[in-house]
């Protein structure tokens, strides 16, 4: 298991290697600079600002020493942001992120995985077809229409939690997480329906039943275990989608996360933070499937036995 | 928050009852999030603490860095400079500089600081502060895109531009502690108007320099608690893209007569979101208001509508190196087959006013002559005369805008207008901001659309920019007579008639060429809470905080 994570780890160092070249390449070829502006910006003050954040030097020159600082962990001076590191950005923003996405996995979860046993309990009936067509809907609706949405109804008709803020008002985490969550808890849903149709028409189900365990056992303790390993193997991924693709509900509902930072960046052409949040999206996704798969792995006595074996 | 799923866990006592079950965890959710009854606008009645939408997060807190309307909004809560302006006619009045006299040939200002002026670290405000302060807003390392606004002063630009290494020939000198001399290159009639913007504002020397070399961008200084300034308030908090709190100063001159106790300063990028704060009482002054809205307020809450002429003008530049659009009778033309009220009434839907010069009506008392007339007669027969006529044969023109919902639709009704009354193709492009700017500062375009926001009120801020060598002119556009009325002609006039009527001439030079269409006149449109007094419009959309106050009166 450990040789495992040691391949997928050193695999992990080239794919990263390309992403940075890449985007350090591409956002420089993007037309327009960090400090073009509405007013013309005068020679001189030009001049002083690239000579500061060494934009005078060969290109080549400063993708190397980019490298040198980001081998010692330096993201460098944002563009945009003067008095901010990158790094210094990235620390304020990710924990709001991070946060966020860890509440609509939790709300993605416990509605999704809900109601997609629900619907595997009574396939083709009314509790199916409910949970699973509010689905579709959920997978329908795209964040940037819910958010306003959910936004209006409980925050400014019914003014039960605030509209936007995060942690400075009781209840205004509630509604971004629901949002960011829908996508997410729709997908759970179907995958938790399809893995527990399969489970429930196994054999050890009917032997189970025909020991005469109460069916709300026989779903809870021989079902959910093997049902749901559709949707702990999709955590992984879905973890990483949730924390880099929070922009739109970060933007909608005033979040101080990353996700907002990165897409203004690109805007901005703020290289630095487009290098450094792309660096770290990209890292975080590459461990978060490497998680996937070893949660895969343990899961599956198969492959389990097959990793062991191999000798680590 | 919530705990994870439940279902994988279970109690063999009971029966699971999965809906009721989820339906309990949120509503106990919701039941949590409703433990607070009181909204922003009622909790910031008791406190004094005003809510505002700035729009976005501020760059810097640097004077002499930013250039931004919400670092502005921030930053003169903080920092105050020589005058003020009177929120009510824009007159300057008293600041930091309780008193000033100007030598007969307007060139000398001599001001008078305050003896009760002090830093909020309890130092005084003295004129060093002031000649330190300038010194450094000039270093070229710095990258202050706001140094022209010296420029008046004697030797300034030079000083900038590292044309003259010594500072002490720039005029602006302390006679003593608490007199400060300036000296202008030519008489500036509007030099007043200047010093309140926040570029020429003082900053701490002992503050600075404690965080880095003064001349180095981005140091520490200006976070909450390391802040030194001069102003009603003092930086309290500063959260990334969250939230800037300001907090009365006890050390303000003038801190008897501030009212307000903090302003919270919220980056309200989205604008509907925005709105519906405002809606949910979480906000008392929004940044601006979707145009979509501006029909429902007036309808439904029109006391919270505030909608104002303001200093700016939507327009669009010619490239006048581009063959066919060289002939001023076509640029005419195209200016002409514009119905603007249509526009405003069906697109921009926010009053604006049409716009036929280039500088906004009374501007300071200075209006210009109407530079041409909507004529769909006269339009066509100059395209004609220029060999296009009924629009025949006209070359392929493209008109560029930056992305953005609004421009395109505006882009929309003129390219419409355009085939209709003239049977002229035009296409449309957009482009990402900086990709746009690139293209217009590098001429790469035929027209564009533009804006332009006055840096003072005075008519100078709009139309030095179309002088032959002006950073911003982009247009290809030049008229030497042009050049003289504005550099030479308009800062030698004794007096403000006879400056105007340089400029009037100037500006009816520039609008007979057309290398601009002019479009409308901005207009301020914010939602103001009916709870939040003292705060006046005026084309600045200027705010002096230390009048304002809370009050359900």
């Amino acid at each position: 298991m450990a040789r495992f994570i040691l391949i997928r780890l050193l695999q992990a160092i080239p794919v990263l290697l390309v992403v940075i070249t890449v985007t350090f390449f591409l956002v420089r070829l993007a037309p327009g600079g960090p400090f073009s502006a509405e007013k013309a910006v005068p020679a001189e003050v030009l001049k002083a600002l690239e000579a500061r954040y060494h934009l005078d030097q060969p290109v080549i020159n400063q993708y190397f020493s980019y490298l040198g600082d980001l081998a010692r962990g330096d993201f460098g001076p944002s563009f945009k942001y003067p008095g901010r590191s990158v790094n210094e950005m990235i620390a304020a923003g990710l924990p709001a992120t991070a946060e966020l996405g860890l509440y609509a996995m939790c709300f993605a979860l416990l509605i999704g995985a809900s109601a997609g046993v629900i619907a595997a309990l009574k396939p083709n009936s009314a509790q199916d077809y409910i949970p699973m067509s509010t689905a579709m809907l959920g997978i329908c609706l795209p964040s940037f229409l819910l958010g306003p949405l959910l936004m209006l109804i409980f925050g400014v008709w019914l003014e039960w939690v605030p509209v936007s803020g995060w942690g400075d008002i009781p209840g205004d985490k509630i509604l971004p997480a629901l949002t960011l969550a829908s996508g997410y808890t729709a997908y759970i849903a179907r995958l938790s329906r399809g893995g527990m149709l399969e489970v429930m028409s196994q054999d050890y189900i009917r032997t189970a039943r025909a020991k005469g365990l109460p069916e709300w056992k026989v779903v809870l303790k021989h079902g959910l275990r093997g049902g749901m390993i559709p949707v702990i193997a999709f955590i992984g991924p879905a973890f990483a989608g949730l924390l880099s693709g929070s922009f739109v509900v970060e933007t909608i509902f005033q979040i101080p996360g990353l996700g907002r930072f990165y897409v203004q960046a690109a805007f901005n052409r703020d290289y630095t933070m487009i290098m450094g949040t792309t660096v770290l999206f990209a890292t975080l996704i590459i461990l978060f499937n490497l998680l996937a798969d070893i949660v895969a792995v343990w899961l599956n006595p198969r492959l389990r036995d097959l990793y062991r074996s191999g000798g680590a | 928050m919530a705990p994870c799923s439940p279902l994988l866990t279970s109690d063999p006592s009971r029966p699971p009852r999965f809906l009721p079950a989820l339906f309990c965890i949120i509503n106990c959710l919701l039941l949590f999030a409703c433990g607070n009854g009181e909204n922003n606008v009622t909790s910031g009645l008791a406190s004094q603490t005003l809510h505002w939408g700035n729009g976005a997060e501020p760059q810097e807190l640097d004077p002499h860095i930013v250039t931004g309307l919400p670092e502005h909004h921030i930053i003169v809560g903080l920092l105050e400079g020589l005058v003020l302006k009177d929120p009510a006619t824009l007159e300057p009045i008293p600041g930091m500089a309780e008193s000033w006299d100007i030598s007969d040939d307007g060139k000398t200002y001599t001001f008078h600081i305050r003896a009760n002026a002090r830093w909020s670290n309890g130092d005084p405000v003295t004129s060093a502060d002031f000649v330190w302060s300038w010194w450094r807003a000039l270093q070229p390392a710095l990258g202050n895109l706001y140094a022209y606004m010296y420029y008046p002063i004697k030797n300034a630009e030079a000083y900038a531009t590292g044309k003259l290494d010594d500072f002490s020939e720039v005029g602006v000198k302390a006679i003593d502690t608490k007199t400060l001399e300036v000296i202008l290159a030519n008489p500036t009639p509007y030099f007043l108007q200047l010093l309140d913007h926040y570029s020429m504002f003082p900053v701490h020397r002992a503050t600075i320099e404690k965080f880095g070399d003064p001349s180095e961008r981005g140091t520490r200084w200006t976070r909450a608690g390391n802040f030194v300034g001069n102003g009603p308030f003092i930086l309290k908090q500063w959260d990334l893209n969250r939230l800037v709190m300001i907090e009365k100063s006890p050390t303000y001159y003038d801190a008897d007569k501030v009212r307000l106790n903090a302003i919270r300063f919220y980056p309200t990028e989205n604008v509907s979101t925005e709105e519906r704060m405002f809606r949910a009482g979480q906000l008392h002054v929004t940044g601006s208001l979707p145009a979509d809205k501006i029909a429902v307020y007036k309808k439904t809450n029109p006391q919270a509508l505030r909608i104002s002429p303001y200093l700016g003008t939507y327009f669009y530049r010619i490239n006048t190196t581009v063959e066919h659009l060289t002939d001023k009778r076509i640029r005419r033309a195209l200016a002409m087959a514009i119905n603007r009220q249509q526009i405003i009434d069906t697109v921009t839907k926010g009053e604006q006013m049409p716009a036929f010069t280039f500088t906004p009506p009374n501007t300071l008392g200075y209006t210009a002559e109407n530079g041409f007339a909507e004529d769909l007669e006269t339009a066509k027969a100059l395209l004609a005369e220029a060999g296009y006529a009924n629009g025949e044969g006209f070359p392929p023109t493209e008109l560029l805008y930056n992305s953005s919902e609004g421009h395109r639709k505006l882009a929309v009704a003129i390219q419409q207008m355009w085939k209709k009354h003239l049977n002229i193709d035009i296409s449309l492009n957009n482009q990402d901001w900086k990709v746009y700017l690139d293209s217009v500062t590098t001429g790469n375009y035929q027209i564009a659309r533009a804006g332009w926001i006055g840096d003072y009120v005075d008519p100078n801020t709009f139309l030095d920019m179309w002088l032959t060598d002006g950073g911003n002119n982009s247009t290809g556009w030049h008229n030497d007579e042009y050049d003289r009325l504005i550099s030479e002609a308009a800062p030698r006039a004794k007096e403000r008639t006879q400056r105007y009527a340089h400029f009037r001439r100037a500006e009816a030079l520039l609008l007979d060429a057309m290398p601009i269409i002019p479009i409308y006149t901005y207009n301020s449109i914010h939602l103001v809470h009916p709870n939040v007094k003292g705060l006046p419009s005026n084309i600045l959309d200027y705010a002096l905080y230390k009048q304002m106050y809370l009050s359900e009166e």
